[in-house]
């Protein structure tokens, strides 16, 4: 890398002399190094699912959560540093807060997805901070439908009918193309969920990891909750044997 | 500084002892007012405009104090801008009924203002709301305030049907109001009206010398006493 | 000019009263009596307001009664009102007195679920805790001197348990297996103590629909500010159901042959 020793890599709040900074690009770059998280936008709902490295055995299962809720009808993926994904979590969660005291409603995830890229991007302009190590997958099913948006660490965001971040996001991303988004129910999309997760999983020969899923549809009234124990079981089952069979 | 009397400015402030009103209907909303604003018993307007815009589709009917009512008003219509420019579309009329509640129940000590909300979103189509004195707010298929509107609850309760169309409601509108102003002596002047549909608003206007007339009541006692023409013979039984 | 004599100026003596105007409460007097007059009023009023709540423990839980009128002053305002409100999976609150309050007391309520629920740490709360969160709320506010106008009644199921207990403006809190706010406790609470004391445990829901009914039925006949239709309430192992308002039955029949207010018999 030409920059090296310039020291224009030091700080967020200074661009290198062509037009990039570099605090920003390396915040990408902890978000590639970690496990994989997925959304998925369906006919009458999302999922998430998110694939949780474990780096110690001794670790109590299903701690450090890297799918959170932000208010009944939003949940919340992260790829990147785990501490920042719970800021980020809840600073969503104050402004869903105040988006429904002003207007006694719940929070259209476009807005909430805006204010929370003005949020991350305030990070990437001042020396005294350190950009969000994380990409910020949003889930929800909200008064026009599901949607699903993906806020960045430079503060950019868009809206995807099937979007991945974190180390297995190519393969995960052209398992995604591969799907009918838009003729899968949430239930079905569930399976196809945890089988993308195994797969890159697969991909990169990791340590151990924890499967995360979770869901908004018609099955759960438009609220965001865990899949259910059972239907989890199962799913995982089945992605173990596409396994056998995919190569 | 001085210290304000604050009720004395109360009591000298321009207050709309009004008679408002707005119904839904199967494509939208009706709603219409008198043009009467009074300092004590004289009359500051007689020609005021009491239904007031604060978005493409959704208006407001004021009554209590003009002050208090304009500035909430005008507060509003700033935040749907707002709201409109941050979400990229028009809000609903509950958002703006929510809008009003709040500084109404926050500033629940310091206004008098007793406000309707009604307009058309593609949500849930037509809508009203009713935000009385302390700042609760209630949905309602039609609503009425303001002084003028006790003296009128029973007529709407015998008369309101639902699934109306838009000449019904109108009549509705107007006969109501009529009636209001004609017993209420801090409302009076002309009908404003405004239907609000999904293609839009159309402004309505009933002059003060062609309001609907009703009954008016004649003096009895004193005057000369008609008897009928022949008087007919008492039946009597066999 | 001002036509009110005794507003021309007052003698020395304020026992004197120069134009016998004693003991007319209220004179038309636009001017501050003293500068302690206007001081700062933050005791409101209820305005739009909700009258008696009714609540009793049976076999499979809480039922909880009120009817659906929200007043304003003498007039039925709104006439279709629900003051029975669900707060989480176990609690149901219902509420008497000002209806705008009641609907702030709502919306933090449901603030709180959701902080509760989006936590997901397999927590949630009951109707004990909402209970005891409401009355810190009521007690501070009245402590502020700007009380959130309403008497509460907090009805839940939750662990095989249930829970009942009552809060108002000033943060008074009590629990017992009848509670009955406003003129309910005058009226209907009697009743209710006859008929479910010693029988919380046997008391089936059709019983207790039917004491329910009779008391709503008496408030109706002794209450003013009552209406004829009411909403019931269970919170029970199997959740929380509020049924749709709906009408009772009233006997005036009785009246017809009454004549005069005494000896008249015609």
């Amino acid at each position: 890398m030409t920059s090296i020793g310039t020291g224009y890599d030091l700080s967020a709040s200074t661009y290198s002399p062509d037009g990039r900074i570099f605090q920003v690009e390396y915040a990408t770059k902890a978000v590639e190094n970690s496990g994989t998280a997925i959304g998925l936008k369906v006919k009458d709902g999302i999922v998430l699912a998110v694939e949780k490295l474990v780096h110690s055995k001794l670790l109590v299962p299903e701690a450090n959560r890297r799918i959170q809720t932000i208010d009944r009808h939003v949940g919340l993926a992260t790829a990147g540093l785990l501490a920042d994904g719970r800021h980020i979590a809840n600073r969503a969660r104050d402004e869903a807060t105040n988006y429904r005291d002003a207007y006694d409603a719940p929070t259209p995830l476009k807005i909430l997805a805006d204010r929370l890229g003005l949020y991350v991007q305030a990070y990437t302009l001042y020396s005294s901070v350190r950009p969000f190590g994380i990409s910020t997958i949003l889930g929800s099913v909200d008064k026009d439908g599901p949607s699903l948006y993906v806020v960045e660490p430079s503060g950019v965001f868009f809206g995807y009918n099937g979007a991945a971040v974190g180390k297995g996001r190519q393969l995960a991303k052209t398992e995604l193309e591969k799907l009918n988004l838009r003729e899968l129910t949430t239930r079905e999309a569930v399976y196809e969920a945890a089988r993308i997760i195994y797969l890159v999983h697969e991909d990169a020969k990791e340590k151990e990891f924890e499967l995360e899923l979770s869901w908004i549809g018609d099955e759960t009234k438009g609220v965001h909750l865990p899949v259910p124990k059972d239907l989890q079981r199962d799913a995982e089952a089945k992605a173990k044997a596409a396994l056998e069979t995919f190569e | 500084m001085d210290r304000i009397d604050m009720n004395r400015l109360k009591t000298g402030e321009v207050n709309l002892g009004t008679s408002i009103m707005a119904v839904q209907f199967r494509d939208g909303v009706v709603i219409g007012a008198d043009s009467r604003t009074t300092t004590g018993s004289y009359i500051a307007n007689r020609v005021t405009d009491k239904l007031t815009h604060v978005h493409d589709r959704i208006y407001c009917c004021r009554s209590g104090s003009a002050a208090d009512t304009q500035a909430v008003a005008d507060a509003v219509h700033y935040q749907l801008q707002l709201y409109t420019q941050m979400s990229g579309g028009p809000p609903s009329v509950h958002t703006a009924a929510a809008l009003f509640q709040r500084i109404c129940y926050e500033n629940k000590d310091a206004l008098s203002a007793g406000i309707i909300v009604a307009g058309w979103d593609k949500d849930v189509g037509p809508s009203v709301y009713n935000i009385p004195l302390g700042g609760g707010l209630f949905r309602q298929p039609w609503a009425i305030g303001g002084s003028g509107s006790t003296y009128v609850y029973g007529y709407c309760d015998a008369t309101f049907k639902e699934g109306w169309g838009r000449d019904e409601t109108v009549n509705f509108v107007k006969n109501t109001l009529a009636l209001a102003m004609s017993r209420d002596g801090s409302s009076g002047g002309v009908i404003r009206m405004c239907v609000i549909t999904e293609e839009g608003v159309e402004r309505l206007f009933v002059p003060g010398n062609e309001l609907p007339k009703f009954w008016e009541g004649q003096e009895v006692l004193g005057k000369e006493v008609k008897h009928a023409e022949e008087a007919a013979p008492m039946a009597v039984e066999a | 000019m001002d036509h009110f004599p005794t507003n021309w100026g007052r003698p020395r003596n304020d026992a004197y009263d120069p134009y016998g105007t004693f003991p007319l409460p209220h004179r038309p007097n636009n001017h501050a009596k003293d500068t302690f007059a206007e001081g700062v009023q933050r005791t409101q009023q209820p305005i739009v307001t909700g009258t008696s709540v009714l609540a009793l423990k049976y076999k499979d839980g809480i039922m909880m009664a009120a009817d659906t009128l929200a007043s304003y002053g003498s007039l039925a305002r709104f006439k279709d009102v629900t003051r029975l409100h669900p707060v989480g999976n176990y609690t149901v609150i219902g509420a008497g007195g000002d209806m705008s309050d009641f609907q702030y007391i709502q919306k933090f309520l449901d603030e709180l679920i959701i902080d509760e629920f989006t936590a997901q740490d397999g927590h949630d709360l009951g109707p004990a805790q909402i209970h005891e969160y409401l009355s810190q709320v009521m007690y501070s506010r009245r402590s502020k001197i700007n009380p959130l106008w309403n008497s509460l009644l907090v009805g839940g199921f939750k662990d095989g348990k249930s829970f009942l207990a009552y809060v108002d403006l000033l943060g008074t809190t009590y629990s017992a297996s009848t509670l009955a706010t406003g003129y309910g406790a005058y009226l209907a609470q009697p009743l209710l103590r006859k008929e479910v004391e010693g029988k919380e445990d046997t008391l089936t829901a059709e019983e207790a629909v039917r004491i329910m009914e009779t008391c709503i039925r008496v408030l109706y006949y002794r209450d003013a500010r009552s209406i004829d239709k009411y909403q019931l309430a269970t919170i029970t192992a199997e959740g929380i159901k509020i049924i749709d308002s709906r009408p009772i039955s009233t006997s005036w029949s009785f009246a017809e042959g009454i004549r005069g207010y005494g000896a008249q018999t015609q």
